[in-house]
């Protein structure tokens, strides 16, 4: 069993990121916000693709809060990340409208890739066009399991 | 030059809306990118002179301006899609630029928040109050009555919160106004704020929206001089379906979990950082500029009983002619589906309904002249909810999407409360076993001798549902908020019109009687 007593220490900042400053950039940016947990993880896990440990620990202190907050905080929502997720994503509505028009068939059918994480999502509001998908920004609808297939196979 | 009207929302960017816009570009046409009309089977639709084409594909465009496309559909205003519709709330869908503010002012915007400032908050409520607006996220509360009792509360900081973490499926009008309309939504929460006294007003917009917040942001910065010194500022939740809960949206804006808050207090008196709040759904407070403007007579001329107004509602799913038809209550659920809708895509026999998005009811076809109307859908054991339709079609398997319903739950339960947290996995396992047809021996805990009370005899099918049927009334009565509370309304109303689908023999009709 491994029992993390960092806390009681003066704790190095070893990120797992690239670049330290910008966590800090961040916290300015919001400083002063009302309410400026969200806004800043967000921020953070735009800019590393997670939000780890060690910015877990930062963000606390900065917004006075404990690490068990901010750590409650991070992983009630699906949005952050604890660990980065290195393959392409292609968020896929499995919601009830997109079922209605065969998605599930679609995903049974779908052969795995190992290169692109497909994942879930419970509505993109493209209830009337879908099966939907989303990867980064860009929306796609109508979907079939040839076109599903082609999408996953484009970001390979 | 020729004008070309196309699009840029969501659904038509999804249908590949930039690939038709980028084609009659390069055929020298002069692309005007506009909202949309809400005809969602029929994008890219293009608009010419008025006369619509579509569903288009880069490859249509030199048939359409040659004037030989098979794919007109002619005048669009006078499509019987668009001309039986009542449009209060989408008056400007498909016809402004949605960051236009010329086009905003040309067609009557500001002058709700411009008669708002001149009648003074109290008689501006009393508009509200008379138009008979109800809360459109579902509950159906009556928004004058939310206004005064935040008018009222103590204290110099309010907060206006705008309800657009639109989770359910089966809507998508919430993203249409913020995509097209966004400058309607502002004027919609300046108006709340002259009229109970608060200075700034937050957007939550669920961040699988990226277009409503990139299109909102910028909305708000343009109308920074119509509505100073009211502050409005948008928050992107973070993929949590429960945040559309009031007081958990409210928590969320706090920066914290998303767990529902007892009430009371209500958030009209203790809401975002403990000030008084007013809630309102984006639709809500998109219905307030018109009201303000023509009048409150003028929406209450409108409707069915005591739901006054328009209702924007949103055909999904497996329907021939999916988008978004706005009307009057008291349309009927068949007219909706068959008349309007299409039937469905695929071309086979509706099954089921659902009505209100993952909380709401599957509806039979029997319930097709139910009347849309809060009233009478909660007679009927279901909701209109956020007026979100989904139709599935005779291959619908009625226990599956029971079990789905009690599995979104599990995955989206805030956690809080026992019924939602724990009822909705043992209701997952439960429908398992049932669409197992296993029945159930006695388990290993209850088969202890020390378990003096506990049941020996093995559980049949008909125990099971039972079961389920006592779940359910556990989760509906003993749930925090709406998500344990209204898990329900799917699950039983499937295994009321569909028992075949959960292994329960049919009682023949006539011989029963």
């Amino acid at each position: 069993m491994h029992f993390d007593l960092t806390f009681a220490r003066e704790v190095p900042r070893h990120f797992c990121m690239t670049d330290h400053d910008a966590l800090d950039e961040i916290l300015a940016a919001h400083a002063g916000r009302e309410g400026a947990l969200l806004p800043i993880l967000h921020d953070v896990q735009a800019a590393y693709g997670h939000v780890s440990e060690d910015a877990v620990r930062v963000i606390a202190k900065a917004l006075n809060l404990t690490r068990a907050e901010v750590h409650g905080v991070v992983s009630f929502y699906h949005d952050f990340r604890e660990a980065p997720e290195a393959r392409p994503v292609l968020k896929l509505c499995r919601a009830e409208s997109c079922q209605a028009r065969g998605v599930e068939a679609m995903v049974a059918a779908l052969p795995d890739n190992p290169r692109v994480a497909v994942e879930t999502v419970y509505c993109l509001g493209l209830c009337s066009v879908g099966p939907a998908a989303m990867i980064g920004h860009e929306v796609h609808g109508r979907l079939d399991a040839a076109r599903l297939g082609a999408l996953v196979e484009s970001l390979a | 030059m020729t004008v070309v009207r196309i699009s840029d929302d969501s659904a038509a960017l999804a249908c590949g809306a930039n690939a038709v816009a980028a084609a009659f570009a390069a055929a020298g046409c002069d692309v005007v990118r506009v909202s949309s009309w809400g005809m969602h089977w029929l994008e890219p639709l293009a608009e010419i002179d008025g006369k619509g084409f579509g569903p288009l594909t880069a490859d249509d465009v030199e048939a359409v301006l040659a004037g030989t496309s098979a794919k007109a559909i002619g005048p669009i205003a006078e499509h019987r899609f668009i001309a039986r519709q009542q449009r209060f709330t989408f008056a400007r869908a498909g016809k402004t630029r949605p960051l236009s503010l010329d086009d905003y002012a040309a067609t009557g915007g500001w002058s709700g928040l411009g008669r708002a400032r001149e009648l003074g908050p109290e008689a501006t409520i009393a508009e509200v109050t008379q138009s008979g607006l109800r809360g459109r996220g579902g509950a159906g509360f009556p928004a004058g009555i939310k206004w005064t009792t935040v008018a009222k509360a103590a204290g110099p900081v309010k907060y206006i919160v705008c309800n657009a973490d639109e989770g359910d499926s089966a809507t998508f009008a919430d993203r249409m106004v913020m995509e097209g309309d966004p400058f309607m939504l502002i004027e919609g929460l300046a108006i709340a704020g002259h009229a109970v006294g608060a200075g700034k007003g937050y957007i939550y917009v669920r961040s699988e929206y990226p277009h409503a917040i990139a299109k909102l942001n910028t909305a708000i910065a343009l109308a920074v001089p119509h509505i100073a010194p009211f502050e409005v500022e948008v928050r992107v939740g973070a993929g949590s379906y429960v945040c559309g809960e009031e007081t958990s949206l409210l928590n969320s804006l706090e920066g914290k979990r998303g767990e529902v808050r007892a009430k009371p207090p209500l958030p009209a008196l203790e809401g975002l950082f403990g000030k008084p709040t007013v809630v309102n759904n984006v639709l809500t407070l998109a219905a307030v500029p018109f009201i303000l403007a023509n009048g409150a007579q003028a929406y209450a001329d409108v409707g069915f009983g005591r739901s006054r107004g328009t209702m924007p509602i949103q055909l999904a799913g497996n329907i021939k002619h999916g988008g978004l038809y706005e009307v009057g209550f008291g349309i009927t659920l068949g007219e909706l589906v068959d008349e309007i809708g299409g039937g469905t895509a695929s071309g086979r026999p509706v099954r089921a309904v659902q009505v209100g998005g993952p909380l709401g009811a599957f509806h039979p076809r029997a319930d097709f002249p139910l009347p849309f109307d809060y009233e009478a859908f909660a007679a009927a054991d279901g909701l209109i909810g956020h007026a979100g339709l989904t139709v599935f079609d005779e291959t619908a398997d009625m226990s599956a999407q029971a079990r789905f319903a009690m599995s979104f739950c599990a995955a989206e339960s805030c956690g809080k409360c026992t019924p939602c947290r724990i009822g909705s996995t043992r209701g997952v396992e439960l429908i398992d076993r049932i669409r197992a047809r296993s029945g159930r021996q006695a388990g290993k805990v209850e088969a202890l001798p020390q378990m003096h009370n506990a049941r020996k005899a093995p559980r049949s099918l008909g125990d099971e549902i039972e079961l389920l049927e006592d779940l359910c009334e556990t989760m509906k009565f003993g749930s925090l908020c709406a998500l344990g509370g209204f898990t329900p309304y799917p699950v039983l109303s499937a295994l009321k019109h569909w028992p075949e689908d959960f292994g329960v023999a049919v009682p023949d009709q006539e011989a029963a009687e």
